[in-house]
C-alpha cells in the first residue's frame, strides 16, 4: 500500500495517473471521449474503494484494469459488443485476460501515448475554448466545477465545454492519433497556444476580483514543463516553458501585503523566485540549443532580461526593445506592437515610444485596457500628465478585473496630481 | 505548492542493487516529465559537510562526520497541488527501497516550503 488511504489521497493517485490513463484508454479505444469518460468511471470506483481497502500497491493499474473491464462490460451489455470489438480492433475476451496488455498501456516510458492525448485534444479543428477545457479535464484530471471555477463560468458551460469537444471530435472523425511530421510544427503551436491561455487565464485574470489565480497558473505551468519534456527537440516547447517559468517566478512579488497590484519597475526583486528563474534560464538555454527561434523563445528572452537584472534601473533595455524588433518582424499582432512601443520608449526616451504607439492597430485593440494605459505611460514620460490622466481613466473603465481597475485609477490620480502644479504655474 | 523531502538513512553496507538504481531513476524521470519534480540531488556523508552552532559559548563550527544513526542521503523539491500529491510520489519512492534493498531503514520527511499562498492578500 502506498501513502494514505482517505478521498485526499485517491485525488493525489488521480493527479499522476489520470493523464497516463486516459491516454492508455484512448489508444485502447480509439476514441478520447469514451477514454475520458470510461477513466472518470474509474475514479468512482476508486472513491468508493480505496478509502476503506486502501490504496493498492499499483493503483495506476488498477485503474486501468478496472478501466477496460467496464469498457468491455459496457460494450456488452450495449449488444453492440462484436461490432465495438470489431472497431477496436481486438478480442474483448484477450483484453480482459491479458494483464500483459493492461500493463502495457500504462508502461509507456517515453509518454507517447500522453504526447497523442495533447495533439489531440488540441486539435484546431476543435473550438479554443473547447480545446482548453478538453486538456484540463483529460491532462489534468481537474473536475468539471474546478474548470469552472477556474474559468469563472457556471459549472453548466465548462461541463457542455467538455461534453461539445468530446462531441466534436466524434462528429469531425478525429482520431487519437499524433500528426504526421508535416503538420506537427503547426499542431504543437495549438499545444502551445492551449497552455499559454491557461497560464494567461491564471496570471492576469480578465475579469473578477483576483488578480490571479494561482493554480491555473501552476497547472500552465506543469503542462509546459510535460510538452518541453515530450517534445524535447523543439525549441518553441522550451522556449514556452522558459517564458512561463520565468513570469511565474515573479508571482510572490506582483502584488503588495493588501492584494494590490504591483507593476515590474515597483517589484521587491528579493522576493522573486529563484529556483524558477534558474529553471527558466535553463529552459531558454535548451531552446537555444534546439534552434529555430520563435515567439515564445523570443518572450523568454525578454522576461530573461528581467529576471537577470539587479535592480529595475539595471535591465537591459536596448536588448528587450531589439527583441521586440525581431518578433514585430517575424511574428506581428497588435499586442506586440503595444509592447515594442512600451519597450522603445523604456530604451530611447518617450518620443521613440510615442512614434511607434501611433503604429499600434487602434481598433484591434479597442477594448483591451493595456493599450491606453501604454499609452499613459509614455505620456507620463514624455511629462505630457494631462493626457496621461485622461488614458489611464479610459485604462480603468475598460479593465474587467477589479484590482488591475484600482491600479489604473491610481496612475490616473498620479498623472493628475503630476499636472495640478503644472498648471498652477501656468496661470 | 513547493516540497522539499530529505530522506534520511542507515544504508546497508553492501553497494545499493542496480534494480533499486533503475527505478529510483524511472521514478525520476516520471515526476520531471509529469512536470513536479523540479530539483533532486544526492547528499554527501555528513563527513563531507560541517555544523554551524550558536549556543551559550557563542558560534561553533564543528566539522563532519557527526555522531547520528543516520545519514541525511538526498533531497528532493517537488510542486504539486496537495501534500497528498507530493506524500504519494515520496512513498512511491520508498516503496522501491522497501521491495529492493533488504535491510535498508529510512525515513522521508515531506516538508512543505513556504510560497506566495502563504503570504497571499486577504481574499
Amino acid at each position: 500500500m502506498t501513502g494514505a488511504s482517505g478521498v485526499a489521497a485517491v485525488e493525489a493517485v488521480w493527479r499522476i495517473e489520470s493523464a497516463r490513463l486516459v491516454a492508455g484508454l484512448a489508444r485502447f479505444t480509439g476514441d478520447v471521449g469514451t477514454a475520458e469518460e470510461l477513466a472518470q468511471d474509474a475514479l468512482v470506483a476508486a472513491l468508493e474503494r480505496w478509502p476503506v481497502s486502501g490504496v493498492p500497491p499499483n493503483p495506476g493499474g488498477w485503474l486501468m484494469t478496472t478501466a477496460k473491464n467496464r469498457a468491455v462490460d459496457g460494450f456488452r451489455r450495449a449488444a453492440v459488443h462484436r461490432r465495438a470489438v470489431e472497431a477496436i480492433g481486438r478480442d474483448a475476451t484477450d483484453v480482459v485476460d491479458e494483464r500483459d496488455a493492461v500493463d502495457d498501456a500504462l508502461d509507456d516510458p517515453v509518454g507517447d501515448d500522453v504526447l497523442r492525448l495533447l495533439f489531440t485534444a488540441c486539435h484546431p479543428a476543435l473550438h479554443r475554448d473547447h480545446r482548453v477545457a478538453l486538456v484540463l479535464r483529460c491532462l489534468s484530471g481537474l473536475r468539471t466545477d474546478e474548470i469552472a471555477r477556474a474559468f469563472l463560468v457556471p459549472d453548466p458551460v465548462a461541463g457542455q465545454r467538455i461534453s461539445r469537444a468530446k462531441k466534436a471530435l466524434r462528429d469531425k472523425g478525429i482520431r487519437f492519433a499524433m500528426p504526421g511530421p508535416d503538420e506537427l510544427v503547426e499542431r504543437l503551436a495549438s499545444v502551445l497556444e492551449v497552455i499559454y491561455l491557461v497560464f494567461n487565464e491564471g496570471y492576469s485574470a480578465t475579469a473578477g476580483e483576483d488578480w490571479m489565480r494561482p493554480e491555473l497558473c501552476a497547472e500552465a505551468l506543469r503542462l509546459a514543463r510535460l510538452t518541453a519534456s515530450l517534445v524535447p527537440e523543439q525549441a518553441e516547447a522550451h522556449g514556452l516553458a522558459a517564458l512561463l517559468e520565468l513570469t511565474q517566478a515573479r508571482a510572490a512579488a506582483r502584488h503588495d501585503a493588501d492584494g494590490r497590484p504591483v507593476l515590474l519597475q515597483h517589484q521587491d526583486r528579493r522576493r522573486w523566485d529563484a529556483l524558477l528563474v534558474r529553471r527558466g534560464l535553463a529552459a531558454l538555454a535548451r531552446a537555444a540549443e534546439a534552434g529555430a527561434i520563435g515567439p515564445y523563445t523570443l518572450q523568454a528572452a525578454v522576461a530573461a532580461c528581467h529576471a537577470t537584472a539587479r535592480t529595475a534601473d539595471e535591465t537591459d533595455r536596448a536588448q528587450i526593445a531589439a527583441l521586440y524588433d525581431v518578433l514585430a518582424a517575424g511574428w506581428p499582432s497588435p499586442v506586440v506592437a503595444l509592447n515594442r512601443a512600451m519597450a522603445h520608449g523604456y530604451a530611447s526616451g518617450p518620443e521613440a515610444g510615442l512614434a511607434l504607439f501611433e503604429e499600434v492597430d487602434e481598433v484591434a485593440l479597442a477594448a483591451y485596457p493595456q493599450r491606453p494605459a501604454v499609452h499613459g505611460e509614455l505620456l507620463a514620460m514624455a511629462g505630457r500628465h494631462a493626457e496621461a490622466a485622461d488614458r489611464f481613466a479610459e485604462a480603468a473603465v475598460l479593465t474587467r478585473n477589479e484590482p488591475e481597475r484600482a491600479l489604473f485609477a491610481a496612475r490616473a490620480a498620479e498623472a493628475a496630481a503630476a499636472h495640478a502644479p503644472e498648471s498652477g504655474r501656468d496661470r | 505548492m513547493r516540497y522539499l523531502v530529505v530522506l534520511e538513512a542507515t544504508t546497508p553496507d553492501a553497494p545499493p542493487p542496480a534494480e533499486l538504481m533503475a527505478g529510483i531513476l524511472q521514478l525520476g524521470e516520471d515526476a520531471t516529465r509529469a512536470g513536479v519534480l523540479l530539483d533532486t540531488a544526492g547528499l554527501a556523508p555528513s563527513a563531507a559537510g560541517a555544523k554551524v552552532a550558536v549556543g551559550g559559548d557563542g558560534l561553533r563550527v564543528t566539522d563532519g562526520p557527526f555522531a547520528e544513526s543516520k545519514e541525511m542521503i538526498s533531497y528532493a523539491v517537488y510542486d504539486t497541488r496537495t501534500k497528498e500529491e507530493a506524500v504519494e510520489w515520496t512513498s512511491r519512492f520508498m516503496a522501491l527501497h522497501r521491495d529492493l534493498w533488504p535491510g535498508w531503514e529510512g525515513e522521508a520527511r515531506v516538508l512543505k516550503v513556504m510560497g506566495p499562498e502563504d503570504f497571499g492578500p486577504p481574499s
